[in-house]
């Protein structure tokens, strides 16, 4: 549109000036109409945010209220006459939930931290030797992603109970380092296929055996392991079926499985029912929160390989 | 290859490969060999596809089976036509080049739901809904024409960070330049987005789509947690999920059946590979041609 083929300078004089108003109401409008798309995008995606956030904080907005604004006001936050902690006192009475948070972590680190270290050590094994089975044995390892684990629940609760592990937490960690380690092993194939080839020569022909070796290349995949530890864990927080068929007693239970079974016994207690569902919340989102990065990378990059 | 070399390939293997045989597959592939079996005065008794007989055709058994498989259906119709759509647009917003810093802002807070445990989504939302609270007037989940889709637009709403992380991680991965082209081109973002974006998530439409049939035909937890192992009223909300857990343990007025449990695993098992198959054989084929062609 501006190109004015230079002829003469007369010419080009002439042409210039109101290319240049031409040129800035172009600009101008260009401008708006960023502003305008910037306002709508922020406008959608703000309404959204506010309908995936808005029930959750309904509950724990309300977890802190008296029985009566409850019900009366239950889109106000506690005002100082209405604050009230019965919800969480009669909870903490009624349900040992320092148990149940308790053995939700303990499961959760020890299946981490096992399916990590298996998994790495067997992606370091598949992708670092050349030899003719790997693959296959990768393959196999694979299925494990198409393939629910809870297809094989009524063989498990047999076996389990044959082992005297039924009512164990150990039970729950065996079938949770089974269920993570394929995604496990085949995202950490990627990060350990990618990790430099000559760190690990240097380090054979210094002599280093091959444990040393495999020690000397963790490092470098260091954020494959984090993908791999943030992702596996919210499957196993949050499962309800494991704890409730494998290991549904008092002193083993979760905390997902003790708000399921809890909130039937408070009935209309609700700000029992509130405080336990906030308390079966808020440390995830938290946690979630400070790894979010992580998570998000590792998610996206499990299906993206 | 040289002895100590294998023998560090064994050591490297042997955990992983010994739980994964012994607490997934050894099970899964158990839990097969049981649905052709009954037990009888404590032994088991081949009796070949009878189970598999008896859950499809048994004026009792049958209608259960094909009514938790219909409900199943319609379950994973809800998700793929309304959660992978919403993702895609999230998506598409978040990466549309408009927002700076607030795009990682947006992405953690609507991935939040995400994060929860199905059993929490499900008392939120019943309490959200119910008549006490007055945003809903109807019960809805203790309707039968409107309890399944209600508790599937549940799981929508919790799971909807799933796409849209799909999505966002080949959006964020598109050349700037192709984009830049199209802008001096004078298309719109609109435009943009359609023309020279869309046709290169083609592939993660399929990977959604089969990811999300094998979480909707193995979804047990929000649909125990809201309406009990019955899934009510009347079984309108019952899936493979709560069917094989009923068929498995029993509820409080029937018992429950080991074979017959395991045969409703070996069903949901058949279920999945179909849908696997049928993925890998059309769509996955379908779309490596298709960039070959490209």
């Amino acid at each position: 549109m501006t190109s004015t083929t230079p002829s003469t300078s007369v010419d080009q004089q002439r042409a210039e000036a109101p290319a240049a108003v031409d040129r800035d109401q172009r600009n101008r409008r260009a401008q708006r109409r960023q502003l305008r798309s910037r306002l709508t995008v922020h406008g959608v995606l703000g309404v959204y945010t506010l309908l995936a956030l808005g029930p959750i904080v309904l509950i724990v907005m309300n977890s802190l209220k008296s029985r009566g604004a409850i019900f009366d006001s239950p889109f106000t936050v506690p005002t100082a006459e209405t604050l009230t902690f019965d919800g969480y006192l009669s909870v903490f009475q009624r349900a040992d939930f320092v148990t149940y948070f308790g053995n939700s972590i303990a499961v959760t680190l020890i299946s981490v931290f096992l399916t990590v270290v298996f998994g790495a050590m067997a992606a370091f094994a598949l992708t670092e030797y050349k030899i003719r089975i790997a693959p296959i044995l990768l393959a196999y390892l694979a299925i494990g992603i198409m393939i629910p684990i809870r297809l094989g629940t009524v063989s498990l609760l047999q076996m389990m109970s044959q082992l005297g592990l039924v009512n164990t937490r150990t039970a729950l960690v065996l079938v949770y380092v089974a269920m993570g380690l394929p995604l496990a092993v085949v995202l950490l194939s990627q990060y350990f296929r990618q990790a430099s080839v000559e760190i690990r020569e240097a380090a054979r022909v210094d002599g280093a055996s091959e444990y040393r070796v495999f020690g000397i290349v963790l490092p470098l995949v260091r954020p494959g392991l984090a993908a791999v530890a943030v992702a596996s864990m919210l499957p196993i927080w949050n499962d309800l079926w494991f704890p409730l068929i494998l290991a549904p007693s008092d002193r083993t239970a979760t905390v997902t499985l003790a708000v399921q079974q809890f909130i039937g016994q408070f009935g209309s207690d609700w700000n029992a029912v509130l405080a336990t569902l906030s308390l079966g919340a808020v440390p995830l989102i938290v946690l979630f929160m400070i790894f979010s990065r992580q998570f998000i990378s590792g998610l996206a990059e499990g299906v993206g390989k | 290859m040289q002895r100590g070399t294998r023998l560090a390939f064994v050591v490297f293997l042997a955990p992983a490969l010994l739980v994964y045989t012994m607490f997934a597959i050894y099970p899964i592939v158990d839990s097969l060999r049981l649905s052709f079996y009954t037990v009888e005065q404590g032994q088991l008794v081949f009796v070949g596809l009878a189970n598999f007989v008896y859950l499809l055709t048994d004026a009792f058994a049958a209608p259960r089976f094909w009514n938790a498989f219909v409900n199943n259906v319609q379950f994973f119709g809800i998700h793929l036509l309304v959660q992978n759509p919403i993702g895609l647009m999230l998506a598409a917003l978040l990466t549309s080049g408009l927002l700076r810093r607030a795009e990682g802002i947006y992405r953690t807070l609507i991935f939040i739901p995400t994060t929860l445990s199905v059993v929490i989504v499900g008392f939120v939302w019943q309490l959200i809904i119910s008549p006490l609270w007055g945003l809903v007037d109807t019960p809805l989940l203790g309707q039968e024409s409107t309890a399944l889709p209600t508790l599937s637009l549940m799981s929508v709403w919790q799971y909807v960070g799933i796409p849209m992380v799909f999505f966002y991680a080949v959006l964020v991965n598109i050349p700037r330049e192709l984009e830049e082209a199209g802008r001096v081109d004078g298309a719109s973002g609109w435009q943009i987005f359609w023309r020279v974006k869309f046709p290169l998530l083609a592939p993660m439409f399929g990977i959604v789509s089969i990811v999300t049939y094998i979480a909707n035909f193995n979804a047990f937890d929000l649909i125990y947690a809201v309406q009990g192992a019955s899934a009510g009223p009347n079984f309108s909300s019952d899936i493979f999920g709560t069917l094989f857990y009923r068929t498995f343990l029993g509820t409080g007025t029937a018992t429950g059946s080991v074979t017959l449990g395991a045969t409703v695993a070996s069903l949901m098992f058949l279920t999945i590979l179909v849908g696997v198959a049928l993925y890998l054989v059309f769509i996955h084929r379908r779309l490596r041609s298709y960039q070959l062609a490209s």
